[in-house]
């Protein structure tokens, strides 16, 4: 067999599938690992609970959420993800939710997430970089479902808070097809 | 049976009126497997999925998967993904470039085209003629500007026959493209929903819903739709025979005379796009293709185009479907593309503003067919006002219930045939 027709390197397909290498933290802060998994938390609970105000104050002006599909290492500004929202595209999903009619979210999911494996990453300026893993699990009119995702956060300070610059959301079961996910993953 | 019927299908398919269990019933599935999904046309991929000789992307038809190819001789074939030996899959990528496929099992290894090229240790098959253990192919596969469609059955029907009078609405979106091809290959999402195809189907040009089911994002972000879908719109919807549909909204954007509305926006906000066009297609031209936008289209019995998506519904069993749906892009337009490419993502797919709620609805219908009564859905909106454009196809005002009934005769005919 020549080699183009042969299976592209291991390595390539790994990546495709796991992303992009993430440089972790060499030296783990505790007292910052500890303020950023409180955050984590926080906003954990804001999305169980529906608290579509409070989640949207969680993010910078400049913020990008995340959510691809078809494997964790694509193009965003080439290829279709599930979501790829600029600030105002976030103020506009949560005021969608507030209106009531949102049908896929009337009666709003019950879920309950866990938020786990939380590692810090190199910094990259002054924004803090964090990865960590996420299972929900969701029930609503059409049944049970749980969720699980890889996520990455570039989170700064601003005012002693923290908030949101990035998050990226990778559902392990991305290039599949998966039911509706209205509510704020 | 009722007596004096001629077919189960003319109880359960009335005028108007439906049956429940053309949604749910295992064994009506099945039958629409053979006569519909394995049978009739079906829209698998499109061109630009596969731009180079040797690429591959896995599509389906029906609820099996299919490769399509873009071969060494620059054709596309259509492969089944069963290696003749024991059943093993020979690809397991979505997409990729080839020129052989290798099953990974006993190492048959097969041209890009299906033909069995080698297996290994030989000599246990001497005297075998390879020619007929290639991998299958799909019988009929035809173009149409792009749009690749496959028949499982030997022969029927040309591509061009079945299009008939919707070929217009799929010349209609490439010409929105300045060099008159569209570009699909941004990767499509995947959205699963428990319910039955037609009700995807159905819903596709439905006018009906969008006030309602929508009002959540109406109310909350400017819409260029809402209005097509009021009491008093005189957007129409439209039948063309052999089950397509589309909603045509052009009478609106012709009152409206406004390029780039169709699309929530104006020619000026597209400088681009807009020297593109007419550099293409002279000023006059273009400036009606851009006042007329794209076609809002179900070509049965599962390519819908939504204006700037196509959508592909697979169905998986009668009780769950998938939505496949990706952004129409302009061949080469990318200042137009980026704004396709974030329009769709905010609309459809399982986070969509819009799909979301439409696919929630189709999960409610489902359910719904578990209540015994009454047996029927109804099908009459708008039957009163039916009329004949002048090309002879049926029309009726944007929020009835025609597209249905254009859908539900086609497939009778499909189901009684033999
Ligand atoms: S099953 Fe494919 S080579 Fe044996
Ligand atoms: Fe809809």
């Amino acid at each position: 067999m020549d080699a183009e027709t042969s299976e592209r390197p291991a390595q390539d397909i790994l990546k495709q599938w796991s992303g992009r290498d993430l440089s972790y933290a060499d030296k783990v802060d505790a007292d910052l690992h500890h303020r950023v998994s409180q955050f984590l938390y926080r906003e954990a609970h804001l999305q169980d609970t529906h608290e579509y105000d409070a989640w949207e104050a969680l993010w910078t002006d400049d913020a990008v959420y995340w959510v691809p599909a078809n494997g964790a290492d694509t193009d965003p500004e080439r290829e279709m993800s599930l979501i790829y929202d600029n600030r105002s595209r976030i103020a506009l999903r949560v005021r969608q939710l507030k209106t009531g009619r949102r049908h896929s979210q009337t009666p709003p999911s019950q879920l309950a997430r866990i938020i786990g494996n939380i590692e810090l990453l190199q910094s990259e300026g002054e924004d803090i970089g964090v990865a960590c893993n996420s299972q929900i699990f969701e029930t609503n009119l059409r049944g049970d479902t749980m969720w699980a995702a890889r996520c990455c956060y570039r989170l700064r300070r601003q005012n002693g808070m923290l908030k949101m610059a990035f998050k990226k959301v990778v559902l392990v079961n991305n290039n599949k097809p998966i039911y509706t996910i209205s509510f704020l993953i | 049976m009722e007596v004096g019927l001629h077919s189960p299908w003319e109880k359960l398919i009335r005028p108007g009126m439906v049956h429940g269990s053309l949604y749910s019933d295992a064994t009506i599935f099945k039958e629409e497997l053979e006569k519909i999904w394995f049978k009739t046309w079906v829209y698998v991929g499109h061109d630009s999925e596969v731009p180079n000789l040797n690429d591959f992307v896995t599509k389906s038809i029906g609820p099996m998967p299919v490769l399509m190819v873009r071969n060494q001789h620059g054709e596309i074939n259509l492969l089944l993904n069963r290696c003749p030996h024991r059943g093993n899959a020979v690809c397991v990528q979505d997409k990729g470039n080839r020129k052989s496929f290798t099953c990974p099992y006993h190492s048959w290894t097969f041209a890009n085209d299906g033909k069995l090229m080698n297996y290994a240790f030989p000599e246990g098959y001497a005297g075998t003629d390879k020619s007929g253990l290639g991998l299958a192919k799909v019988p009929r596969v035809a173009s149409y500007r792009g749009f690749v469609f496959a028949s499982m059955a030997q022969d029927g029907p040309s591509l061009e026959e079945h299009l008939g009078g919707a070929r217009r609405t799929l010349d209609q979106a490439c010409e929105n493209s300045p060099t008159g091809e569209l570009d699909l290959s941004a990767g499509f999402l995947r959205h699963r929903a428990r319910a039955n195809w037609k009700f995807i189907l159905e819903n596709e040009c439905d006018g009906y819903h969008p006030a309602f089911v929508h009002s959540s994002i109406f109310s909350v972000a400017d819409s260029a739709i809402g209005s097509l879908y009021g009491n008093d719109a005189v957007a129409v919807t439209r039948g063309f025979g052999n089950g397509h549909t589309e909603v045509d909204p052009r009478p609106e954007f012709r009152r409206r005379d406004q390029p780039m509305s169709w699309f929530g926006t104006t020619a000026e906000k597209l400088p681009e796009y807009t020297a593109q066009m007419k550099s293409a297609y002279g000023d006059k031209r273009a400036r009606q293709i851009m006042i007329d936008g794209m076609p809002h289209v179900m070509i049965f019995p599962n390519l819908f185009i939504a204006e700037i998506q196509i959508f592909v519904i697979q169905p998986v069993s009668a009780v769950e479907s998938i939505q496949h749906v990706t952004a129409i892009q302009f061949k080469d337009s990318p200042e137009i593309n980026r704004r396709l490419r974030q329009q769709t993502m905010g609309s459809v797919g399982p986070a969509g503003f819009l799909l979301a709620d439409d696919t929630e609805m189709y999960e409610r219908n489902q359910r719904g067919l578990e209540i015994r009564s009454p047996e029927y859905l109804y099908l009459k909106r708008g039957e009163h006002r039916e009329r004949r454009d002048d090309d002879g196809f049926v029309v009726g005002h944007s929020t009835d219930d025609l597209p249905s009934r254009e859908i539900w005769k086609h497939y009778r005919t499909l189901m009684e045939a033999c």
